[in-house]
């Protein structure tokens, strides 16, 4: 045992990082600005970028982190744009109706994780998509929907274009900036560290007491609130409502890419992902069927030669940590040691072997 | 010492334990008190483990009641007889891979002994002093080695401070300058007071702890009292040896 004559320090950021939450808050500062000089059309890309971050992130803290791996999540996209048509509908303020819909989601998703929990792995990824199957054919039951035939957000229409443009624009921007934040704070705390447990090993994580079913529930949830408020806002921006659209496996297959291509696990890569999903859609997202085939392409280089993703290589390449959730031991007399990503045994690790 | 019976804070009785047609474990009665150190020996197949599972709450028995300080914990799961005190550790280590050692540790800390941030660390970075693990506290515990997955099993079950610690095959597949580190570890723990119960197979290290030894086969305690007189047993010579009908 080596004898420690002070005692450790626990870190959680690095100089990086310090640097990077200013650079942060700059940046939603100068997003919050950007309307002002943006056209119409590039307001509206970004707009769609916010979205992309919030489901991103979202995919990425419930299989990234929570090792609840789901290719149904496009029923919380669905629902969040059917409940604020429905809310906006009985005469709720259309806007209001978007946020109020993102509460619903998440209160409907409560029970239903109840049973989805109870499966594991593969059962639950496809359990997932059997349910966001289900749900789209029952959405599509209801009249207001007229079936396939679709609705609108009509009550969206007493704003004129330019001042729902921008005003959409920023609740996208609120809504992403609060949710990364709730998502930050989350796995960053004593919660985040259970989360990263059950997904290393539920068995585990149990015996050394960790609540696995309720913690496993706590992140179901949030992550159908975020994408019910992500579909709410996709609605918002595109007014009609059409089930088939937003029931589609594709927004869980973007979400998946997304997060593959920026790394998986970790906070910044799945930012990363919707950035460059979103470079590649308005670069190329008018080749039509081949922009599908480019997308499947990048996903299987991405996981063959770097499945770790952009970021995650990055992080193991250069130890470089903006926004980082796990805890560095800095002991006395080794400043080099929170450097030590653990991939390659620094000399002190082997002279600790070596005793043994 | 006098009353063990009053003063038992883990007890089992009339444990059954069947999988499908197969009985692992067979009305096994067992008591211990808080300030003893329990090793259990017996030929593979025992059902040592399933015992361990059993009194962890990995897994609840066909029958039968598990009680630890005083309640009834047989329907409690693995989780809250943790936070209680029970801790156990995992034959086939099973760390959290994709995080630090320091990380799995504190998880444990936090969760297990229910501490808030900075006691967690406290804790966290005693355990992994005190079973020399500070040295890989950053390395991914994917990358650690086996001695250091067994240390961090010890270490984690550790940090949630435990009343009792169970302790399955901790020194399995190690050498025996490797396991007399271990040995080394748990003595201290006995000096912290911390109740045990350690299935072995290495039974001169386990020796070295225990001061009551218990001898399983086929589901069924077959002895169980002072070491050199349970090793001595005719039946337990004869569950490790075999040969032939009894």
């Amino acid at each position: 045992m080596s004898a420690v004559s002070t005692s450790p320090v626990i870190e959680r950021g690095t100089a990086t990082s310090r640097i990077a939450a200013i650079a942060v808050a700059l940046i939603i500062a100068l997003l919050a600005a950007a309307p002002q000089f943006l056209s119409a059309g590039a307001v509206d890309r970004m707009t769609a970028l916010f979205i992309y971050v919030i489901l991103a992130a979202m995919w990425n803290a419930l299989a990234g982190f929570g090792g609840l791996v789901s290719v149904g999540q496009q029923v919380f996209f669905g629902l969040g744009a059917y409940f604020a048509i429905r809310l906006a509908d009985a005469g709720l303020n259309p806007l209001l109706a978007l946020f109020a819909s993102g509460l619903i989601v998440g209160a409907v998703s409560w029970p239903l994780s109840l049973f989805m929990l109870r499966l594991r792995n593969g059962e639950f990824a496809i359990g997932m998509w059997v349910i966001a199957a289900l749900t789209h054919l029952l959405v599509n039951l209801d009249r207001l929907v007229q079936g396939e035939t679709g609705t609108s957000l009509i009550s969206l229409n007493v704003y004129d274009a330019g001042t729902r443009r921008t005003t959409i624009y920023w609740l996208a921007l609120v809504s992403m900036t609060a949710l990364l934040a709730i998502l930050f704070g989350l796995l960053r705390g004593s919660t985040g560290a259970a989360i990263r447990a059950i997904r290393d090993n539920e068995d585990a994580a149990a015996s050394v007491g960790v609540r696995v079913t309720g913690t496993k529930r706590l992140l179901f949830v949030l992550a159908a609130f975020g994408i019910g408020i992500a579909g709410a806002l996709w609605l918002a921006t595109s007014i009609t409502f059409q089930p088939k659209t937003y029931f589609n496996v594709q927004w869980t297959a973007y979400m998946i890419f997304m997060v593959l291509v920026g790394g998986i696990g970790t906070f910044e890569g799945a930012i990363l992902g919707a950035v460059v999903f979103f470079l590649i859609e308005t670069w190329f997202g008018g080749a039509g069927v081949w922009y599908l085939v480019g997308l499947g392409a990048i996903a299987v280089l991405f996981s063959l030669f770097l499945p770790r993703g952009l970021w995650g290589t990055i992080e193991e390449r250069f130890g470089l940590r903006l926004l980082p959730v796990g805890y560095r031991v800095r002991l006395p007399g080794n400043p080099a040691a929170p450097a030590d990503d653990g991939t390659a045994p620094s000399p002190q690790t082997t002279q600790h072997q070596e005793k043994a | 010492m006098t009353h063990p019976q009053q003063q038992a804070v883990l007890a089992a009785a009339g444990i059954h334990k069947r999988f499908g047609a197969l009985v692992v474990l067979d009305a096994v009665d067992f008591t211990m008190s808080a300030d003893e150190a329990v090793g259990i020996v017996g030929p593979n197949g025992a059902g040592k483990t399933t015992l361990l599972s059993v009194l962890s709450g990995a897994f609840p028995p066909s029958s039968g009641t598990v009680s630890f300080k005083g309640g009834d914990v047989t329907s409690l799961p693995a989780t809250q007889r943790c936070r209680l005190g029970l801790v156990r550790t995992h034959q086939v280590p099973k760390p959290f891979s994709g995080m630090t050692t320091f990380e799995n540790v504190f998880v444990a800390a936090s969760h297990g002994a229910g501490l808030a941030r900075d006691e967690a660390y406290e804790e966290a970075l005693g355990s992994l002093k005190l079973c020399g693990m500070l040295g890989v506290a950053n390395r991914r515990a994917e990358t650690l080695g086996l001695l250091d997955r067994k240390r961090l099993e010890l270490a984690r079950a550790l940090a949630a401070r435990p009343t009792l610690l169970l302790l399955d095959e901790i020194g399995g597949g190690l050498t025996d300058g490797e396991a007399g580190e271990l040995v080394d570890t748990i003595k201290e723990l006995r000096r912290r007071k911390i109740g045990i119960v350690w299935i072995e197979h290495i039974v001169h290290i386990l020796l070295q702890v225990a001061e009551r030894l218990i001898c399983m086969d086929a589901g069924k305690i077959i002895a169980d009292g002072d070491p050199q007189t349970v090793m001595a047993d005719p039946q337990v010579i004869h569950a490790y040896l075999g040969g032939g009908p009894k």
